[in-house]
């Protein structure tokens, strides 16, 4: 079941567009790789779906953009529960300064949860989830910024799953990490497929092979082809995918 | 011609070596010799007695609280303003015309001799609003002067505060507001802490904008609308009416000794509030 829909969806930057009508649909369930090369509008239209180019001033969409059967940009939306549902772990992981615990009840705190009890469990469900439970129990008071660069971004994709999100958006999340951090993240991931929605934008496109069911890839600002992650990557239908793929350019 | 690196190195580091230690040597001899001619005169009772006799004799007891008053005051009043200002100007407007102006007009606000304040206190509030001379006066006053201060390294402080920040609260479906007062705010204390302190400093050293609006009575105030002298005015008048040097350098010595406590006190609280946050 679609449970994104874009239909002929644009996006600018002030006079420069970024995303050019784009149409495409995401599955309940399922890891949807976005690759492109840089500039390619693979993280604007990401940072579409929770609305986080709000922030830069001169933002404005056209077409149409569906989240679980609702337009997004429609005036009555609320943008705060929108972004609770897509959680978003960033390319360079962001640790806010103050303790592991802190940051992963983040989330519960702005929606005004005080219960002890229920961050706590919160806390521990979901460090474990994210398999950062055993490293790090003994200290969830001390500084998150001291963990490292991998257990930071493990930390952020935990402070994520504690808004309990129906979707989780990545933008680049391994980009920064070592092999081993990045396949404890992708590992992640996969236990993850069982109950969310991944939206993973990567421009290691043998991490969007490994890891995902179906990819798209975008280039300037379109997408040029979506399809199973398997045949896409054997058999491309486009040539300038097969291109990207196989190292011509990007 | 290029003089050998390691010369230049040895040059460089020497002329800079003494360009320090002429300054760290100015600061000291200041204070060590405000503190060698005042210490004598300390004593609990200098502390703890008003002035007798014009300050000929007695102690600066009525000063002291005259200066804590007026200080406080102002700090209380340009603090929420001074911030408030500076979070309105980073964090809820697009840089644009309007805070271009906003911004210019506090600059000018900064630049402004201390004892044109005086003389705008003195007219605003001491006459024609009628608080005569009075803590409530040099108070306002003040806090005028100091607002720009406060506002310009708020908001340096708070435009440091790494965007990402701001991302990872908004995306977590934070809202404006909870994103500055949870996330920004907390990262950007210490800064903001920095210019608080910066004009304590300025405050309690404030001598013309002071004698203009809070006036020079030696009695202990007792309300807002008392007049009262600082420590400042009071050194001013004792040395410039040549009532009395030793006092005069007594009070001198008085004031540095609670600048340099305030400081080392601030700097110890704003560590262990760092310590706690990263």
């Amino acid at each position: 079941m679609a449970v994104v829909r874009a239909k002929g969806f644009s996006h600018y930057f002030g006079a420069t567009q970024t995303l050019n009508k784009i149409s495409i649909e995401i599955n309940e369930g399922e890891i949807l790789g976005i690759i492109g090369p840089a500039g390619s509008g693979k993280s604007t239209f990401l940072r579409a779906l929770n609305r986080l180019n709000d922030l830069v001033p001169g933002s404005r969409v056209e077409g149409l953009l569906e989240v679980q059967g609702r337009d997004i940009y429609a005036p009555e939306t609320s943008v705060v529960e929108l972004r609770r549902k897509l959680g978003m772990v960033f390319a360079t992981p962001v640790p806010l300064p103050r303790s592991i615990y802190e940051n992963i009840a983040f989330g519960a705190r702005l929606a005004g949860v005080r219960n002890k009890q229920q961050l706590d469990d919160l806390v521990e469900d979901s460090l474990v989830k994210t398999a950062l439970w055993e490293e790090v129990k003994d200290r969830l008071e001390q500084s998150a910024t001291k963990l490292s660069g991998g257990q930071q971004q493990r930390l952020c994709l935990a402070r994520i799953l504690a808004l309990q999100p129906d979707f989780i958006l990545l933008d680049e999340p391994s980009s920064g990490l070592d092999p081993v951090s990045t396949m404890k993240i992708e590992e992640s991931l996969r236990q993850l497929k069982k109950d969310y929605t991944i939206v993973l934008v990567t421009n290691n496109t043998k991490q969007a092979a490994r890891v995902t069911d179906r990819t798209a890839f975008f280039l300037t600002g379109e997408l040029v082809e979506v399809g199973e992650t398997g045949a896409m990557f054997t058999a491309p239908s486009d040539s300038r995918t097969n291109d990207y793929i196989s190292g011509r350019f990007g | 011609m290029r003089l050998n690196p390691k010369k230049e190195q040895l040059i460089a580091r020497a002329v800079l070596w003494a360009f320090t230690l002429f300054t760290v040597f100015i600061l000291v001899f200041i204070i060590l010799y405000v503190l060698k001619k005042g210490l004598p005169v300390l004593n609990s009772s200098f502390l703890t007695k008003n002035p007798e006799n014009m300050g000929k004799a007695g102690g600066i007891f009525s000063p002291i609280i005259g200066t804590l008053a007026l200080t406080s005051m102002a700090i209380l009043i340009a603090t929420p303003f001074g911030i408030g200002t500076a979070i309105f100007l980073t964090e809820y407007t697009a840089e644009g015309r309007l805070t271009r102006i906003i911004r210019f007009g506090s600059e000018c606000l900064a630049g402004i001799p201390s004892i044109i304040f005086g003389l705008f206190g003195f007219i605003l509030f001491v006459t024609k609003l009628g608080f005569g001379w009075s803590i409530l006066s040099g108070g306002l006053t003040l806090a005028f002067m100091i607002l720009p201060t406060i506002i310009r390294t708020g908001e340096e402080a708070l435009r440091s505060v790494p965007q990402s920040f701001r991302e990872v609260s908004f995306s977590m479906g934070g809202t404006k507001w909870q994103t500055v007062t949870r996330v920004v705010l907390p990262s950007a204390l210490p800064g903001i802490a920095t210019g608080v302190i910066l004009s304590v400093g300025r405050s309690i050293g404030e001598t013309a904008a002071v004698i203009f609006t809070a006036g020079s009575a030696l009695r202990l105030p007792t309300s807002l609308f008392s007049s009262s002298r600082t420590m400042s005015v009071h050194f001013y008048i004792l040395a410039r009416e040549g009532i009395s040097m030793p006092n005069a350098y007594g009070t001198a010595a008085v004031l540095i000794i609670a600048i340099l406590a305030i400081n080392f006190a601030a700097y110890y609280l704003m560590n262990r509030f760092i310590k706690r946050y990263s």
